[in-house]
């Protein structure tokens, strides 16, 4: 038995075909980013070695750090909006009628593409035609704004956007967490008089963590990395406002073939989500996090 | 008294909880329905009535306009040609790696698979010039395969996850019998395990399906002539044609999610599924 599940041919047969592929186009393009970075290059000709330059000019590019304030100000908001998701998943762990069907409904939207999804929401924002301001106007709003053509509000109308499709993405996994709970637990709590309020707040929360420690990790780094809808919708602008680093980062790399200074801006993308996703576990790091139960 | 206070109190608290998760399936659900009901107009009922308003004559000749007359059909028949092409590839080669690391015994299983789950946490920014490069290198710029092997890798790791939850529990009686009886672990591997997975395959392949169908920066980046575009980049340029018809976008969006909701329709238990084991072991 042993003999032949510890066959090293198999396991190699097995194994080497996906990991050389991971590594041709995962791992190796990593370290190929922050090497290409030294480089001075525009995609076509020769690589001019220039050391740290664009690193240096990284430092004090005054677009790379409003796209990151960007980037940051949406991975705050989708992390708060994650006590939002939660309220709702804690509602439907009760028992709610039609709380199966209502989980779906909300999940429909996080199927779709991110092209559909930034589309439609173009024209839910329109300004003369749009779902938006004909409700707003209709409600008595004088001059409702152009949304996604206003510096002061195109981050708040790509985040709503960016919640409706999430939103169900979220409701599921801490639903999924919930169902894990035993019910003997709540019963036993429900015995001893603790409201539903109590429950959710002092049992279930502290059982599911783990995974809401999961869910910070994955909004802040999914919101690091936004790139497709805001890339559709907005293409950064107006004129910069919506920037975020994935977005700068394609602009300089594809868009004006700054294929060096691209590299590196991917490449402190890349630290950044490392980092971000270190601290998060450091902060969040607590003896419950082998609960058991 | 007390009591009927309590419980009356009680109900007014439920269908206020009620109207609020009302509330917010109408906000996830109405955009995609006003989609639907603005794909049937024409532009003199967009820009003339109510956004609200029912379409009044259902222009369904909106959706023959830009299967017919744009390149959409190439592109949907490009998005069904790569996503299947490399759900299959992915699945299989998961299914392989999966096996390995959880079925077989040797020392680097536990590294390997580490190795594998960092992967997930890859911002595709953060290769996406070297992958440009290297595939220019082997000529494989505007070619379908670098869209396959791309999608291939970048979803190994969830592949990975998802079905790892299930090959734990399969009993190691399984692979006892089998190795008593003679049987090759090829065989094992194919006729006894492979089969025996078919849920979980089928949550995998269902959210691979999902994920390729909608991917947009890789086709973005690596593919240029129309002929092998997917839906999700020939939208896109499709769109910006037809700024001002709203009837011919709306059309163009449907046909690009109507797969989708169709899925979605006969296999929602199996992408929640998926959801949830994607995110939660990890």
């Amino acid at each position: 038995m042993d003999k032949v599940m510890s066959n090293k041919k198999v396991i190699a047969l097995y194994v080497l075909p996906s990991l050389i592929l991971l590594a041709g186009l995962v791992y190796i393009p990593i370290f190929l980013t922050g090497y290409y970075g030294l480089m001075d290059w525009n995609g076509v000709g020769p690589m001019t070695f220039i050391g740290l330059d664009n690193y240096i000019e990284l430092l004090s590019d005054d677009t790379f750090w409003y796209s990151a304030r960007n980037s940051f100000f949406l991975a705050f908001f989708s992390t708060a909006a994650l006590i939002v998701y939660l309220a709702v998943s804690l509602v439907l762990s009760a028992k709610i009628k039609g709380r199966e069907t209502l989980r779906k409904i909300y999940l429909i939207p996080m199927l779709l593409s991110s092209v559909a999804i930034a589309q439609l929401w173009i024209k839910i924002y329109d300004p003369n035609n749009g779902m938006l301001n004909s409700l707003l106007t209709t409600l008595g709003v004088e001059s409702p704004p152009a949304w996604l053509a206003e510096r002061g509000t195109v981050l708040i109308a790509i985040f709503i956007a960016i919640v409706w499709q999430y939103a169900g993405f979220y409701i599921i996994i801490y639903s999924a967490a919930l169902k894990g709970i035993p019910a003997s637990l709540i019963e036993a709590a429900e015995i001893d008089g603790a409201t539903p309020l109590q429950i959710a707040y002092k049992i279930k929360v502290p059982l599911i963590s783990g995974v809401i420690k999961t869910t910070i990790v994955l909004a802040i780094v999914g919101s690091l990395k936004y790139f497709d809808l805001i890339y559709v919708m907005t293409g950064g602008g107006p004129n910069g406002a919506s920037e975020v680093i994935a977005s700068y980062m394609y602009k300089q790399a594809f868009g004006i073939k700054n294929f060096g200074y691209g590299s590196a801006i991917g490449f402190a993308l890349l630290i950044l989500a490392l980092a971000t996703t270190f601290v998060i576990q450091k902060l969040t790091a607590s003896k419950n996090d082998n609960i058991q139960y | 008294m007390a009591d009927t206070n309590k419980s009356s109190s009680r109900k007014l608290g439920m269908s206020l909880l009620y109207a609020v998760l009302g509330l917010i399936a109408v906000f996830q659900i109405y955009p995609l329905v006003w989609l639907f009901f603005f794909s049937l107009k024409g532009n003199s009922e967009i820009f003339g009535r109510s956004p609200f308003a029912l379409p009044e004559d259902w222009l369904f000749e909106n959706y023959a306009r830009v299967w017919f007359d744009g390149n959409i059909s190439q592109y949907f028949f490009n998005s069904v040609f790569i996503t299947a092409t490399s759900v299959i590839l992915t699945v299989i080669l998961a299914s392989f790696v999966t096996f390995a690391i959880t079925r077989m015994k040797w020392k680097l299983s536990g590294p390997v698979l580490l190795l594998f789950m960092v992967g997930y946490m890859i911002p595709i920014h953060s290769t996406l010039v070297p992958l440009f490069q290297f595939y220019r290198e082997l000529n494989l710029i505007d070619n379908p395969l670098s869209i396959i092997l791309a999608y291939t890798a970048y979803n190994m790791p969830l592949t990975i996850m998802i079905l790892m939850g299930f090959y734990r529990t399969l009993p190691r009686e399984i692979e006892e019998a089998a190795v008593m009886d003679g049987c090759s672990i090829h065989r094992m591997f194919f006729q006894i395990i492979l089969p025996m997975t078919k849920p979980v395959m089928s949550t995998t392949i269902i959210i691979n399906m999902i994920y390729n169908w909608n991917e947009f920066v890789f086709v973005n980046t690596f593919i240029s002539s129309d002929k092998y575009k997917t839906l999700t980049v020939g939208i896109q340029n499709f769109i910006g044609q037809y700024l001002t018809d709203w009837g011919a976008i709306g059309a163009t969006l449907m046909i690009s999610i109507i797969p989708i909701l169709i899925a979605f329709f006969f296999l929602s238990n199996r992408i929640v599924e998926g959801i949830a084991a994607g995110s939660v072991k990890g």
